[in-house]
């Protein structure tokens, strides 16, 4: 086995701060899991796994209710582009296969799941292959408002497809995504967040990787307030391949969250978590916390994780925390890399040096800090939001004072 | 015809304006020449150089620099580099996630005010590239990054060689270069020189690159000024003799 913990460039932030810093004083594996909300207490931000989210501007969006909707008029409107043959209907909640994949780990996706009677239902037949994104619009019709999501996408046995989950507008709302990959399947998962800045989402998006399947969640947060993501991996046979991708760009005010949990539950799996982000703006706050649990049984196994943050102006904050907890040393590697850097005024000045405007040169860096991940994206279309959205986000740079 | 006039130029660290670095440099450079600047470590050789690029660690006191007449320090950084002078940095900076190719065509684009033509730029990156004995793959790695020392240089030159400035200054482009990556971004750098009268300021601490590179004019850089010019001769009177006579008698 080889282990490889990059030690260089692991920064944490709480170690480096002393007091602040705790170590979980449990696995990964024994946090409360469950359907009851009761089960969970609303959160202070003392507890481990809120102790970075300003759960004071949470409003309503941990609260045990039901969805805003006043008659026709929706707190949020949800619009589904696929085959006909694919809309499997919708789930109650313990009616399988919703609720074998994904139990509740926090309040938010336990009143998700609490008050969404109807999941969808999407199922793409085995051995089909469709070459279109499937598409999930979510849109919310007002900050403030309750919304509360559940879907449930399987990917029977040797499909491929791609699923797009994109949200825009603005609500408080909970989504909850429950993933059943198939044996040898090929899915991946694309949330984007693109949100007005006033709207709260809270989301658990849990994936059940079958044997020799892959799946890859691409994650893409450039709106809402307070957007905090949870996407966890476990695996239901040996040979699956899990890829989790991030990319956020946070501005003034804004909390973006991203945590993952792959739990190498099964032999021979790999898993790749790259997740990366840049800052700016007053109070710009970003998040990740990336957990991987190699248990006893996941000889073989392969992981790595890397989360960069760039941080563009003064006043923006990124933290970043990679745990990685191993019980088995019949690995083929492990590893984790993480580091917060501030945009480096001598790539600034060599690239001008050379003729190129200031703009130009800006976007040049921006987008080469992002270019790794975009490459592993593969989806012609999610690549161009992303491209897109650094531009916008980066013409917004040129008001706000340089870090 | 082009001419860099540095004119009495007093620099000073932007954040420390006590500590003066350049103490009233004055230096002409013309088309076609090749001004070799030479002196120890710390004499400010490097900090001229930043200077004239409109690095934003030195603020410039006093004096002036015209290129052809235009105020050099009143324009921004790109626009230097657009007015036609260039700087072979010693210590390129890496920029992650931008290739070569993407880098020099931007350059290319910025500097000329118009996107090369396609197919003339990537024969003229191919030739210039295979001149400098550089594999094409090159073109597709990420500037600076995990470059060797060689590398970069070569790097730096090849640009030079694309963006075809008026007046180039190589910053210790010699430094740490064996002898063959030396003669190959020797040949480079007359290479230009030839195609386009290029004029040069070759900032060096040794001698050895005036093997390759000849110099018209050789300036003895002491204490933030320069303490004697001469011609290729004092280059070999330094070779033998070295600084010190100028650290006794100069301060």
């Amino acid at each position: 086995m080889s282990l490889l913990i990059d030690e260089n460039t692991h920064v944490d932030p709480a170690a480096q701060l002393g007091g602040d810093h705790r170590i979980p004083d449990q696995s990964r594996a024994a946090r409360t899991r469950s359907f009851d909300v009761d089960a969970f207490g609303l959160p202070t931000g003392r507890e481990e796994e809120w102790r970075f989210t300003p759960v004071d501007r949470l409003g309503h969006v941990l609260s045990d209710t039901a969805t805003d909707d006043d008659g026709d008029d929706h707190a949020a409107e949800f619009t589904v582009e696929a085959p006909e043959q694919f809309v499997a209907g919708t789930l109650a909640p313990g009616q399988a296969p919703r609720g074998t994949v994904l139990v509740p780990e926090d309040r938010g996706a336990a009143v998700a799941s609490a008050n969404t009677p109807e999941a969808l239902h999407l199922r793409i037949p085995a051995d089909v292959e469709h070459p279109d994104p499937v598409r999930v619009r979510v849109h919310g019709r007002g900050a403030g408002r309750r919304s509360n999501a559940h879907y449930v996408l399987e990917a029977e046995r040797h499909s491929k497809a791609l699923v797009i989950l994109d949200h825009t507008g603005s609500a408080d709302h909970t989504g909850n995504l429950e993933v059943v990959v198939g044996d040898g399947a090929q899915l991946t998962v694309v949330s984007l967040q693109r949100w007005e800045d006033d709207a709260l989402h809270l989301g658990q998006h849990e994936a059940l990787v079958g044997r020799d399947a892959t799946y890859k969640h691409i994650v893409v947060t450039l709106g809402g307030g307070i957007v905090r993501v949870n996407s966890n991996v476990r695996y239901a046979g040996p040979g699956g391949d899990a890829t989790l991708l991030g990319v956020y760009f946070a501005d003034a005010g804004q909390h973006l969250e991203h945590r993952s949990f792959v739990d190498h539950n099964a032999p021979r799996c790999t898993s790749l978590v790259t997740y990366k982000g840049a800052l700016q703006g007053e109070s710009a706050r970003t998040v990740w916390v990336g957990d991987v649990l190699i248990r006893k049984e996941a000889e073989g196994i392969e992981t790595y994780e890397l989360n960069r943050n760039l941080v563009l102006t003064d006043g923006a904050r990124a933290d970043s925390v990679p745990n990685l907890e191993i019980e088995t040393g019949e690995i083929a590697g492990a590893g984790h890399a993480s580091s917060t850097g501030r945009f480096d005024d001598e790539q600034l000045f060599y690239l001008m040096s050379r003729g190129i405007t200031e703009d130009e040169a800006r976007r040049l860096v921006v987008r080469g800090f992002f270019a790794d991940v975009v490459a592993k994206i593969g989806v012609p279309e999610v690549v161009d939001t992303v491209m897109a959205a650094i531009d916008e986000e980066l013409a917004l740079t040129a008001e706000v004072a340089p870090a | 015809m082009t001419t860099l006039e540095i004119r009495d130029l007093h620099v000073s660290v932007a954040d420390d304006d006590a500590t003066e670095i350049l103490r009233g440099v004055d230096l002409t450079i013309s088309s076609g020449e090749t001004h070799a600047i030479m002196g120890p470590n710390g004499s400010g050789k490097s900090t001229l150089a930043y200077a004239i690029a409109g690095h934003p660690k030195y603020t410039v006191t006093s004096g002036q620099v015209l290129l052809d007449g235009e105020d050099v320090l009143e324009m921004g950084v790109d626009e230097r580099a657009q007015a036609g002078l260039f700087l072979a940095m010693q210590y390129p900076v890496e920029v992650p996630g931008v290739t070569v190719s993407n880098f020099l065509r931007t350059a290319k684009t910025a500097v000329d005010g118009e996107a090369p033509k396609l197919r003339h730029w990537v024969k003229d990156m191919k030739g210039a590239m295979e001149a400098l004995r550089m594999d094409p793959a090159f073109a597709e790695r990420n500037v600076n990054e995990g470059f060797s020392g060689g590398e970069k240089k070569r790097h730096e030159i090849l640009q030079m060689e694309l963006l075809q400035p008026k007046i180039a200054i190589l910053d210790e482009t010699d430094s740490g270069l064996d002898v063959d990556a030396l003669k190959v971004v020797s040949e480079g750098v007359n290479r230009v020189k030839d195609a386009t009268g290029l004029g040069v300021m070759l900032i060096t601490h040794y001698t050895r690159i005036l093997r390759y590179i000849q110099p018209d004019y050789v300036h003895v850089f002491i204490n933030g000024r320069v303490a004697e010019s001469g011609g290729r001769d004092l280059a070999d009177r330094l070779e033998e003799e070295g600084y010190d006579r100028f650290l006794t008698a100069g301060v």
